[in-house]
């Protein structure tokens, strides 16, 4: 297959072909948990690819660092023993389940790139606190990178296209890119912070078309401050409700999410605003499915919905499933994989 | 149900649904405010503008996105001066725009009974 389109060579962005270390994300296993699963799966079983999985790898805790708890020279300090744990395991290549620690580890060795005396710093920190020495990854790069960059060997292995299988049109996906992947730093993300490729490129590559509306650029309202403190909460999810109203006369099918926060709270803010005035978003008053980019291509692939974790999702996903023509058991949803049951169906009114 | 916390009103914009009424109105009477490039040099010449916050360049923004709600407040601080009109590079009548837009507000209001007689 071709590729189906180009990218400006000022955002087009260097990604490692193979050996990567893997720096899960913190919030993301709870929200998602099958996400990181499945990026795994994807990566050691259909694309060959080696990458290490580190269990004592930490927080990036970049989400106190945006909350003004915790101090700048911590954070760095916590990310050179991720480096320092990288380069003790043998690999140079770096990848971030995470936006927000993807932006971290860029903003950070930016830094040590213009403030030498920073990294010497932080060296000494490390030295200090845990005896351990770091190398700077050759290659940083975002998991959804890694997918974007094989997108077309998913699309040679594709069992279900993003396509409805009734009508043969392509669904209709809005891409949310999450801020801190490209807007802090657009030469590190592939197509810029305005032109974001990575979503739109597994989309187009899977079948599927984008929704191109007014508000795609805006924040999803996480924005740490905001939803961490309650009384700030309708900020957050105004921010989400802003971009609700923007995509909903497109009817769009799926919303596929770049960052774990961005997912959760398109996710869940759903169901909050359904709670609070009665609305939903999605076409014939139904909520809009939010995925996650590995969740996609699991589904892409033929992987099974339940094992991926779908059921965690706020938002029903069987109406998507149905669309694609997934074959899945109805019954599996509320079962463990030993069978035990979970919980059950209980049908979301319209208020 | 209540989580604690509201959600706020999006300040977007829908050019496809806006209320065009006073816009309308002042392009009927007053085209020249269709080349207006928002250059600023009326706001920076402005007479009020230097004793008080107002701004007209912002005036004919809020105008042209249908937002009206706080423009009665804001158009009596005009002075009627003028010096807008002869730094604009554009030619733009503002002071009939400003004079206009009173009159419509009027109108609206129901403080001007008659609608005849605009020129």
């Amino acid at each position: 297959m071709q590729n189906l389109y180009t990218v400006s060579k000022d955002y087009r962005k260097e990604i490692a072909d193979d050996k990567y270390y893997y720096a899960r994300s913190c919030i993301r296993q709870n929200f998602f948990p099958g996400s990181e699963v499945t990026f795994l799966n994807i990566l050691k079983k259909d694309l060959d690819r080696d990458v290490f999985d580190d269990p004592k790898h930490t927080t990036c805790t970049g989400i106190a660092y945006h909350s003004d708890v915790i101090p700048f020279d911590t954070i760095q300090t916590v990310v050179a023993r991720h480096f320092a744990l990288m380069s003790e395991n043998g690999y140079e290549n770096f990848i971030a389940s995470c936006v927000t620690s993807f932006g971290m580890y860029i903003e950070i060795t930016e830094t040590w790139k213009h403030f030498p005396e920073q990294l010497e710093l932080i060296r000494e920190h490390l030295k200090k606190a845990t005896g351990r020495e770091f190398m700077i990854p050759k290659n940083i790069a975002h998991t959804s990178d890694i997918v974007y960059k094989y997108r077309m060997r998913i699309a040679e292995q594709m069992k279900y296209p993003l396509v409805n299988a009734k009508t043969g049109q392509p669904l209709k996906v809005v891409d949310h890119i999450g801020c801190h992947y490209a807007k802090m730093f657009p030469d590190k993300g592939e197509g810029g912070a305005e032109f974001t490729q990575v979503l739109q490129g597994m989309i187009k590559a899977w079948g599927g078309a984008t929704v191109d509306y007014p508000e795609r650029r805006h924040c999803c309202g996480f924005g740490f401050r905001q939803y961490l403190v309650q009384a700030n909460r309708g900020y957050s999810v105004s921010n989400s409700k802003k971009k609700f109203e923007s995509m909903q006369p497109y009817e769009p099918d799926l919303i596929v999410a770049n960052c774990p926060g961005c997912a959760m709270f398109m996710d869940r803010w759903q169901y909050t605003l359904n709670e609070m005035q009665g609305t939903r978003y999605g076409a014939s008053d139904t909520m809009i499915p939010v995925l996650t980019y590995e969740e996609m291509a699991g589904l892409v692939l033929g992987y099974d919905p339940w094992d991926m974790g779908l059921q965690m999702h706020q938002v029903d996903v069987t109406p998507l499933l149905d669309k694609m023509g997934v074959k899945y058991d109805p019954d599996g949803k509320y079962r463990t994989r030993t069978g035990r049951p979970i919980g059950s169906y209980t049908p979301q009114q319209s208020r | 149900m209540d989580f604690g916390y509201t959600t706020l009103e999006t300040r977007s914009i829908d050019y496809d649904k806006f209320d065009r009424k006073l816009i309308e109105y002042l392009l009927q009477y007053e085209p020249s405010l269709l080349v207006c490039m928002a250059c600023g040099g009326c706001t920076a010449t402005c007479s009020a503008g230097n004793l008080v916050d107002f701004n007209i360049r912002r005036i004919q923004l809020m105008v042209k996105r249908g937002e009206t709600d706080t423009l009665k407040a804001e158009i009596d601080k005009c002075m009627l001066c003028g010096k807008c009109m002869l730094i604009c590079p554009r030619g733009v009548n503002l002071r009939n725009v400003v004079m206009l837009i009173k009159k419509k507000l009027s109108i609206d209001s129901g403080q001007l009974a008659t609608k005849n007689n605009i020129k």
